[in-house]
This record gives C-alpha cells, sequence and structure tokens, in this order.
C-alpha cells in the first residue's frame, strides 16, 4: 500500500467515528471532555455551533453517532452521546449573550419558506454576513415538525422556544400563520435567493382498505392527527386505539394516544417487529408504557357497524427472505384476525407534496416527487436560486439531517448571492492537528480508558407520565453521572499521528498496545496486509494507517478499527515516533467564525 | 506516565490450542525505559508461551537483579514467579526445578547479572544441565545501576560516558557451549520472529537452554560508539531463521525451501533451521565454536540456534529423582516408616 496521506482532513476524520458518521459533523469527543471538565457552557458551544440545536436533539436525535461509536466495537454499548448532548444544555449557564448576532446589512434579501431545522439553519449561519432574511411557515410558532409533531414530553416546548428563540433573534423576520400557496408570489418579490424547507408533510393513508370512507370519522392520519394535539386542537381519543405503522411517527401516536385518554392502545405492524423503521429505543418506550405491539399483520378491513367504528381485520403474515435479502409478506393462511377499537391512527408514512410550487417557476420534480438537486452538497434546484434542504429536499428523515442540509445551502446561497458558482471551489472544512503533550508521559486528556457500563437515562415515575401531554418522561442525566458517562468516550479525535523518520523499529508500541493495533511487516496489497496483521482487519470499513518504508525494509501498519486512543504506543515510544493529537474538525460553513472553538 | 494498562483487548483476538488469548499471558504494565530492548524479549517470551499453548500456572519465572531481572513482572502474571538476589537465580532455580520437576521454568537475568556477579553460579548450572531456559537480555552494560560497561561489552566500545571499554568481553554463547549447555543460541531483541521460535524451542528442550539475546539498552548504550545499539546490532546482524514445529502439528506441516536442517527433540517437536551460515553443524561443539569466532573476526553478530545435543540427560534425570514432584508425593512415600528404615540399616550392618 501506499503511505497514508494524513496530510488530507478526511483520513482523520473518519477516525473519529462519531463525528464522521454525524450529519452535521458535530465534534462530539471535543463537547464530551468539556462536560467532563464540567465546562457545560463550553460544551453547549461547540455543539450548538454545528447543530442549532443542542436542547432539542440531546432528547431527540436519531444518533446516527451512536451505532457508529468505537466503544460499540470493544465492548458492549456505545457512549450515550445524544444523552450527554442534554447535560450540556441542562447544566449550561445563560448563554444569551455568547450568541452571535446579525451582520451589518449586506443588502440581500432571502426568503425561508417553512420554520423547521433546516430553515433556521440557513437563516442562523447567514445572518451574521448581513442577510435580511424573511421566514414564513403556516404555523403559529416557529421549529416545523420539531414543534408540531414531536410530542412535548419528549421535547418540552420551552427546550424548543429557548433554541428556535436564539435563531430567531438573530434578526430573521418572521411570517407565521402565513402558508405560502404561490411559489410565483415569491418569486415576484424580487428575493436574492429563495430556501424551501417546507419538509415532507403529507401523511400516508389507506384510502383503498375497505370501510376506510365509513369509518372516516374515527380513522385519522397520524400526522395530522399529532399536530392537531400540539396545537390543541385535538383533546381526546377513544379508549381502544389502533395505531397502523411501525415508523418512529407510530410509536410518537401511540404514546400520545395513552396520554389522550387511550387506556388499551396497540400498535399494530405490517413487518416482523425486527424490520421495523422504528428506533430500538422508540419501540422500548413504547413497550415500557404498557403498548403492546402485534406484527406480522397487514390490515385488511375498517369494521364499522351502524354507522360507527368497532373494529379492524388484519390478515396474518410471515415474512421470507430470497438470497438477496428482499422481503415478501406471505400469508399464513390462518383466519385474518380481528381486533375491537374506538379509534385508529394511520402512521405508514410521509411523502413530500408541494401543491404551492407552479411549473412555470422552473423548480422540476422527480417522478418521486422530491425536487431535482444539482446534488447533495450544492442543494440549488433547476431554478439557480432556489434551493432546497431538510426533508422537502430528499424525502423525510431526521433534524440533524435537515441542518447538516441547512449548512450546506446556506454556504450554497452565500456563493450564489456573490456571484459564484456554487458547485466550483467551495469552502473546505475546517480542522486543526495539535499535539497533546504536556510532559514527558503526559497528556492533556484523560487518556486511559474507564471500564463503566452505559447507564439509562432515569424516567419519570410511569403513572405520573401517562397522566400528562406535557411532562417529559426523560429525566436526564445528574451530573455525577454525566461525568461517568462522559469518561467512557475514548477520545478518538486524539489522533495517533506517526512520523516515520524518527521510528527506530524498537516494537515498544506494538508490544504495549492493549488491542494490537500496531503491526510493523513487510509491505504488500490492502488485501494480503489485512490478512497479514498481528489480528487481522476484518473490519474493511476501517482504514489501516500505513507508513513509508523503515530502515529494515518493513512498514508500519495501524489498524484503526479498536484503536483506544490510549496514547500508550506514543508513551512507550523512546524517539517521540507517535505523537497524540488532537484533530479538530468542522464542517465548511457560510459563517466560518461562528463561534471560535472552545480549547 | 500510565501505570494501568486498558482492560480492554482486540475483540477479535484469536486463541491458542487451551482457548487462552494473547492477554491470557499479559504481565502488568513495564516500568523500563520506553523503547528498551528487554520489553521486546518480554512480548517474546509472552508471545511463545502463547503459541505453545502453555498452561500459565505450569510456567515459574525467576530472576536476579537489574532492568532485565524485573522482566518477570511485566509478562505472564498467572505464573509462578521468584525474584531473587543478585547473581543468585541458578541456585533458586536449581532448588525449584529439583522440588517441582513438572514445572517450565524460565530465567531471565542480565549481562551484568550473569557474567559478572553470578557468573560462579551461572556456570553450575550448564555443569549440572537444571531443565530450564534461561535468558540473558545482554545489553552490554549495567542499566539499573545507570549504565557502568559490563564483562559482556565489547572492546572498544565506548560507553556514554565516553570511556572506551579496554576489555575484551566475555562471549557468554561460546562459554555455554564450551561448558557443556545443551541447547546454545543467540538472538536479538528486535527480531521477534527469529526470538519467539528460538523461546519454543528452548522451552521444549528437555535440559539447560540457553539464549543469549543482544537487547539494546535505550538509555545508556544506544548511542553511536557502542557496539550494542539498534542500529549497530541491526548494520552487523547475521540471522539463522527458525522455525519451531510442535509435535501435534508436525506431521501437518509443509516446509519451506530452502530449509537445510531440522532437529527433532525429545519430546517429538522440530526445530527446521531454515538458512545455516556455511559451516556451522549445530551437533557439533567445535564447528559452532569456531563459527562463532570467525565471524566475531569479521564483526559479524551471527544469530540463531548455535548448538543443540538433543537427547541430553538433565539434572533430575541423573540425580534419579522421583518422577513425580515432591509436592505429590504422600506422607508414606516420603516417610515409608519404621520397617523400611530397619531393613536399610540392616543392609548397611
Ligand atoms: C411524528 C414524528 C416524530 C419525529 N421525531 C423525530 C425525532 O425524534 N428525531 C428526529 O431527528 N426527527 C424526528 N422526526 C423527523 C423530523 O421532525 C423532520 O425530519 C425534520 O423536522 C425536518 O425538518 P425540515 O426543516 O426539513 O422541515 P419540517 O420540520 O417538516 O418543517 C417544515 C415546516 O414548513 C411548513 N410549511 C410547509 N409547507 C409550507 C408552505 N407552503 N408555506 C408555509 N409553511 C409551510 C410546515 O408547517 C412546517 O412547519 C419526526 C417526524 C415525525 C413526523
Ligand atoms: C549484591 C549486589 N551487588 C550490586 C548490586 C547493584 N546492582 C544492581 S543491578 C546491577 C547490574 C545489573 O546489570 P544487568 O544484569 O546487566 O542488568 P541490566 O540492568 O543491564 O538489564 C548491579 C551491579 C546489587 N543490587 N546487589
Ligand atoms: S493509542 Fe496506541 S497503544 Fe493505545 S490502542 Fe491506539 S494504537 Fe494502541
Ligand atoms: S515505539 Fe517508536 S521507535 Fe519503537 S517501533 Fe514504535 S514507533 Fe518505532
Ligand atoms: S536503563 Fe537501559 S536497560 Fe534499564 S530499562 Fe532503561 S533502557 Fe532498559
Ligand atoms: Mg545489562
Amino acid at each position: 500500500m501506499k503511505p497514508t496521506n494524513t496530510a488530507d482532513p478526511e483520513y482523520f476524520h473518519r477516525v473519529v467515528d462519531c463525528q464522521f458518521a454525524c450529519p452535521a459533523h458535530t465534534p462530539v469527543p471535543e463537547y464530551i471532555r468539556l462536560i467532563a471538565q464540567e465546562r457545560y457552557t463550553d460544551a453547549y458551544m461547540v455543539n450548538w455551533e454545528s447543530n442549532v440545536f443542542p436542547g432539542v436533539l440531546g432528547r431527540t436525535c436519531d444518533r446516527p453517532c451512536e451505532p457508529a461509536c468505537r466503544r460499540g466495537r470493544v465492548e458492549e454499548e456505545p457512549v450515550a452521546i445524544c444523552r450527554l448532548k442534554r447535560v450540556a444544555a441542562d447544566f449550561k449557564d445563560d448563554v444569551s449573550a455568547l450568541m452571535p448576532k446579525a451582520g451589518p446589512k449586506n443588502g440581500k434579501k432571502i426568503a425561508l419558506i417553512g420554520g423547521g431545522p433546516a430553515s433556521l439553519t440557513v437563516a442562523r449561519d447567514l445572518a451574521p454576513l448581513g442577510y435580511e432574511m424573511h421566514l414564513f411557515d403556516a404555523q403559529a410558532k416557529g421549529g416545523g415538525f420539531m414543534r408540531s409533531e414531536i410530542p412535548s414530553f419528549r421535547l418540552p416546548d420551552s427546550v424548543l422556544d429557548e433554541e428556535v428563540g436564539y435563531v430567531l433573534d438573530m434578526g430573521i423576520t418572521a411570517h407565521f400563520n402565513t402558508y405560502i400557496d404561490s411559489l410565483q408570489s415569491i418569486i415576484d418579490k424580487k428575493y436574492d435567493a429563495i430556501f424551501v424547507g417546507s419538509g415532507a408533510p403529507r401523511g400516508r393513508d389507506l384510502p383503498n382498505v375497505k370501510g376506510r370512507n365509513a369509518g372516516e370519522k374515527n380513522i385519522h392520519v397520524g400526522l395530522d392527527w399529532l399536530s392537531n394535539v400540539a396545537f390543541e386542537h385535538t383533546k381526546k381519543i377513544g379508549k381502544k386505539v389502533i395505531v397502523l405503522g411501525g415508523g418512529n411517527t407510530a410509536m410518537d401516536c401511540c404514546r400520545t394516544s395513552r396520554r389522550m385518554g387511550g387506556e388499551d392502545v396497540k400498535v399494530i405492524v405490517r413487518s416482523p417487529f425486527a424490520d421495523m423503521k422504528a428506533s430500538p429505543w422508540e419501540k422500548e418506550d413504547a413497550i415500557h408504557e404498557g403498548i403492546p405491539i402485534i406484527d406480522n399483520h397487514v390490515p385488511k378491513e375498517f369494521v364499522v357497524e351502524k354507522g360507527k367504528l368497532v373494529g379492524m381485520t388484519f390478515d396474518r403474515v410471515e415474512a421470507v427472505y430470497d438470497a438477496d435479502g428482499n422481503r415478501e409478506l406471505i400469508s399464513t393462511g390462518e383466519e385474518p384476525a380481528f381486533y375491537p377499537c374506538d379509534d385508529v391512527l394511520v402512521a405508514i408514512g410521509q411523502e413530500n407534496a408541494f401543491p404551492w410550487i407552479e411549473k412555470s417557476t422552473g423548480v422540476r420534480f422527480t417522478s418521486w416527487g422530491t425536487p431535482i438537486i444539482n446534488d447533495d452538497e450544492t442543494f440549488q434546484s433547476t431554478r439557480k436560486n432556489v434551493f432546497f434542504g431538510g426533508d422537502s429536499a430528499f424525502g423525510p428523515a431526521n433534524i440533524i439531517t435537515a441542518v447538516a442540509h441547512g449548512h450546506k445551502a446556506a454556504v450554497s446561497i452565500d456563493m450564489f448571492c456573490r456571484g459564484e458558482n456554487p458547485e466550483v471551489d467551495r469552502p473546505d472544512p475546517r480542522f486543526t492537528l495539535v499535539s497533546q503533550k504536556m510532559g514527558i508521559h503526559e497528556w492533556s486528556y484523560d487518556s486511559i480508558p474507564i471500564d463503566d457500563k452505559r447507564e439509562a437515562v432515569p424516567l419519570v415515575d410511569l403513572e405520573k407520565a401517562l397522566k400528562s401531554k406535557t411532562l417529559e418522561v426523560e429525566l436526564g442525566f445528574d451530573v455525577e453521572t454525566a461525568f461517568v458517562q462522559a469518561e467512557r468516550c475514548l477520545n478518538c479525535d486524539a489522533q495517533t499521528v506517526f512520523t516515520e523518520s524518527t521510528c527506530i523499529e524498537c516494537d515498544a508500541c506494538t508490544d504495549i498496545c492493549p488491542t494490537s493495533c500496531i503491526s510493523f511487516v513487510e509491505n504488500g496489497s490492502e488485501e494480503d496486509l489485512r490478512a497479514r496483521l498481528l489480528v487481522p482487519a476484518t473490519n474493511e470499513e476501517q482504514d489501516l494507517y500505513v507508513s513509508g518504508n523503515l530502515p529494515t525494509g518493513k512498514v508500519m501498519v495501524k489498524d484503526e478499527d479498536v484503536c483506544l486512543h490510549c496514547g500508550l504506543c506514543a508513551e512507550r515510544c523512546p524517539t517521540a515516533a507517535w505523537d497524540m493529537q488532537k484533530f479538530f474538525y468542522t464542517m465548511a460553513k457560510a459563517t466560518p467564525d461562528l463561534l471560535e472553538a472552545a480549547e | 506516565m500510565s501505570y494501568i494498562k486498558p482492560k480492554f483487548r482486540h475483540p477479535r483476538l484469536p486463541t491458542n490450542n487451551l482457548g487462552y488469548t494473547i492477554a491470557d499471558y499479559d504481565g502488568a504494565i513495564s516500568t523500563l525505559c520506553a523503547g528498551c530492548g528487554h520489553d521486546s524479549i518480554s512480548a517474546s517470551i509472552r508471545n511463545a508461551c502463547f503459541k505453545s499453548s502453555l498452561h500459565p500456572h505450569r510456567i515459574a519465572k525467576i530472576s536476579g537483579i537489574g532492568c532485565s531481572s524485573k522482566m518477570p513482572t511485566y509478562f505472564l502474571s498467572r505464573s509462578h514467579g521468584f525474584n531473587s538476589v543478585h547473581g543468585r537465580m541458578p541456585s533458586v532455580a536449581t532448588g525449584a526445578s529439583l522440588a517441582n520437576r513438572d514445572l517450565t521454568y524460565v530465567g531471565v537475568s542480565g549481562d551484568g547479572d550473569t557474567a559478572s556477579i553470578g557468573m560462579g553460579q551461572f556456570i553450575h548450572l550448564m555443569r549440572r544441565n537444571v531443565n530450564m531456559t534461561y535468558i540473558v537480555a545482554n545489553n552490554g552494560c549495567y542499566g539499573l545501576t545507570k549504565g557502568q560497561d559490563s564483562a559482556t561489552a565489547d572492546l572498544g566500545s565506548i560507553s556514554k560516558y565516553g570511556d572506551v571499554n579496554g576489555f575484551d568481553g566475555i562471549d557468554l554463547a561460546s562459554l555455554a557451549i564450551l561448558q557443556g549447555a545443551s541447547f546454545v543460541a543467540r538472538s536479538f531483541s528486535g527480531d521477534k520472529e527469529q526470538l519467539e521460535p528460538l523461546i519454543r524451542a528452548a522451552m521444549a528442550h528437555n535440559g539447560f537452554a540457553f539464549i543469549d539475546v543482544v537487547s539494546p539498552c535505550v538509555t545508556f548504550n544506544n548511542h553511536n560508539g557502542s557496539t550494542k545499539s539498534y542500529a549497530e546490532t541491526r548494520d552487523h546482524l547475521d540471522a539463522m531463521p527458525v522455525d519451531f514445529v510442535p509435535m501435534r502439528d508436525e506431521i501437518r506441516t509443509q516446509y519451506a525451501e530452502g530449509t537445510s536442517q531440522s532437529v527433532t527433540l525429545h519430546d517429538g517437536s522440530v526445530i527446521h533451521l531454515r538458512k545455516a551460515v556455511s559451516g556451522l553443524a549445530t551437533n557439533d561443539r567445535q564447528s559452532a565454536l569456531n563459527t562463532i569466532k570467525s565471524n566475531e573476526d569479521k564483526a559479524r553478530i551471527l544469530t540463531g540456534l548455535l548448538f543443540l545435543d538433543p537427547d541430553t540427560q538433565n539434572l533430575s534425570t541423573s540425580l534419579e529423582l522421583a518422577t513425580r514432584p515432591l509436592n505429590e508425593l504422600g506422607k508414606d512415600e516420603l516417610c515409608p516408616g519404621s520397617k523400611v528404615l530397619k531393613s536399610i540399616n540392616e543392609g548397611l550392618r
């Protein structure tokens, strides 16, 4: 193999598994260390700069970082990255004074359609540059689905108000209760650029299932029902509730039903339990609230008697997988199952809908109903001054993805408004690499990992929880637990940096490494090298760090897979050929200097 | 400085025939200087025991005094150990091997511990052919006491303080051959590919096995002018690669081309010499001595298996000791009673 080019920041970026997996590339180990140091405000600001909604995300994030976390490869459970983010938000001081202000006006005007996380991120990234921004949302307050769909027992209004407020306070002109029914009308107002962050607002229904029309009064589309609950248009539901669907919306529907008068609430889903789209923790939370999940049941009929919905029948199926893993649901041949109910919530998916965008605007769509976009860097549509992001761009995803889209779209909008082509010469991500050596054998971080296990966040008493629609279920970690949970982080941003010119091939690093990462071997192809290391490197998602030729003709090969970033290699190296260097990386943003990274 | 080694290990560590991983052979974290050759030897001993599937609790580690003699702390935490007095490891090892002939004995010593203060004892291990592996971590100086020249320092080698050594160094390998050791080898701490199989062979050997390992002292003897630095040793090395194949694997093993010589040990395991320096016959003491000498004259350090007599008789056998360890003999066997005493006394009348 060729020597690894560590000058390319993408190499070390990939080593920080959590940060790499985070769509907005939040510097996770950095904020976790700050939490351990009780520097909650700094930890909050590091988050805020990357993901704009630390308090919201610390409660609701889909957390793609956690399955990626290195700790999950060396022991059973990853670091509690998401809930530590909440710790930063819970224990920070008043941060309002630290927030950047709107910059002096630059004479350019932007329209933002939709007030969800995508639009708010664009607004935040552009405000310091002096853009005049007008945000439009059909709802009464900002936040988009974070407000209308995510129930407040998972995400209290106060948290949302605070974090949406930080953005709107940067001089954004918000037009709430304003549904935009024509893109042309906005274009006509001569905005320099328009950002569409209108989400994927249409909930899927079951129009062709027998009895759908007859039972209409008691059959609700989950998405609409949740927002009616959020804005208190809906105040109760029947005692027996069936929730159809296996995603996170279904989980929010069933848990909300339990708090709205539903006593016998069931989730009934087509697929096997294991294939459900909902995150494992969402399923656990529903089951914990006494909600059974009945899988392998396909809706057959809404049973209506005397004009009133009395229950549903389902075909029982079995999942069969072919060699490629494609699934087919095959009837078991048993009698259809009947479940009585008073109300049904249909939570089987959502899709994009742009009835308000005229063909004549030149904004074109794919056959899936999503806009045709340059690529997932520029977010520019077929009409050059219209940009998309969040769920409106590629269909429903999650908050952190919407934020990441917002950062990229903001860069594009800024370039576009300055007359540059957002497709070329986009700004680079920013990074620094700094030695963490404090003394001969001393590092600036707690290098030796602790053995403590992951702990679950404590919950409020179940009976109390089910009595209230707004009482937050999760209590959050206290500072003591937070410290231990933070110390579980392996500091993957403390990079092992190798200087081949000083290595005397004494093997000390190989001998000390607890997880057998380092081998000195004759060079070969990647496949060959992977097989010949001290422990064969079978996890191909993880890179090999390869040096140039050493005096004996061998090369140093480090398998990044299960490195603990313990620094022992660097401590045992007599010539400091290994050094532990902190890699701080942030994705490119329209305002790169929003805040200086906490030291 | 970290005094703790994390507990986490690679999740896919291979296991040996006993189901142990290499981690089961680990010791405490080393307190030697970073980069000390001795740490590499510790790792080689650990790896050798793992690969040979020895039960850690059936191994005894014994040592004298010196940086090198501290090594047993840094490997095989689950084995027996005795850190004795400077130069006195041989008498402890002799006693232990007589008391319990079933354990595998690994003695670890330094060039000071062996060639200076311990010479008088060392010689007798060979004379008696005590069944053990004796490793000298040879750095040409007294590391622990700040790098004074030792008795193995080469003539003309310059110490860290600038003094030129005016004496010929003792060549411990030649001495061992001359003194009748039944297994003699030399190696380099930085050459695990050779050192590991040598240690495995030495442990399988049924008698006194001696390995002199050049092991640079990074702190006091790794400078320009030292003849035992990493750079100097690598420059002058003439390594004869060795493979060790335990008896159970022997039948299935394919030999690399160019295998020039094979020696079968008493337990059926085999040592393969992949390349021997011309003129060396490892079953002939005279040839071994000559080859070492002629290489030394050319300033070459010959490493590998130098001499082996696989059919030797160890001390327990020549003393006709009980075939079982003392701690397994019952009261009746140890004290056969007045009847037997009487009959012995009768026999002496
Ligand atoms: C029930 C449910 C629970 C969820 N839970 C989570 C969770 O726990 N974690 C997570 O990460 N994600 C969750 N999501 C997904 C997440 O809410 C979305 O992915 C995210 O909010 C998308 O952000 P966005 O900015 O693209 O748009 P949205 O948040 O959808 O905001 C779009 C806004 O635009 C407004 N709008 C739309 N069209 C117009 C128009 N023509 N004129 C004016 N205003 C308009 C809408 O009123 C809405 O307020 C959940 C989604 C649902 C449905
Ligand atoms: C009886 C006695 N005399 C002297 C000493 C001091 N002393 C300690 S270690 C040592 C030399 C060790 O040299 P070596 O065996 O080569 O070990 P190294 O530290 O080089 O590995 C000496 C002389 C001692 N501990 N005991
Ligand atoms: S930091 Fe060094 S010693 Fe520690 S696990 Fe990583 S490679 Fe091994
Ligand atoms: S410890 Fe340092 S000098 Fe020794 S082999 Fe490793 S990198 Fe090279
Ligand atoms: S002084 Fe020399 S022999 Fe002792 S530990 Fe340090 S390097 Fe090794
Ligand atoms: Mg010495």
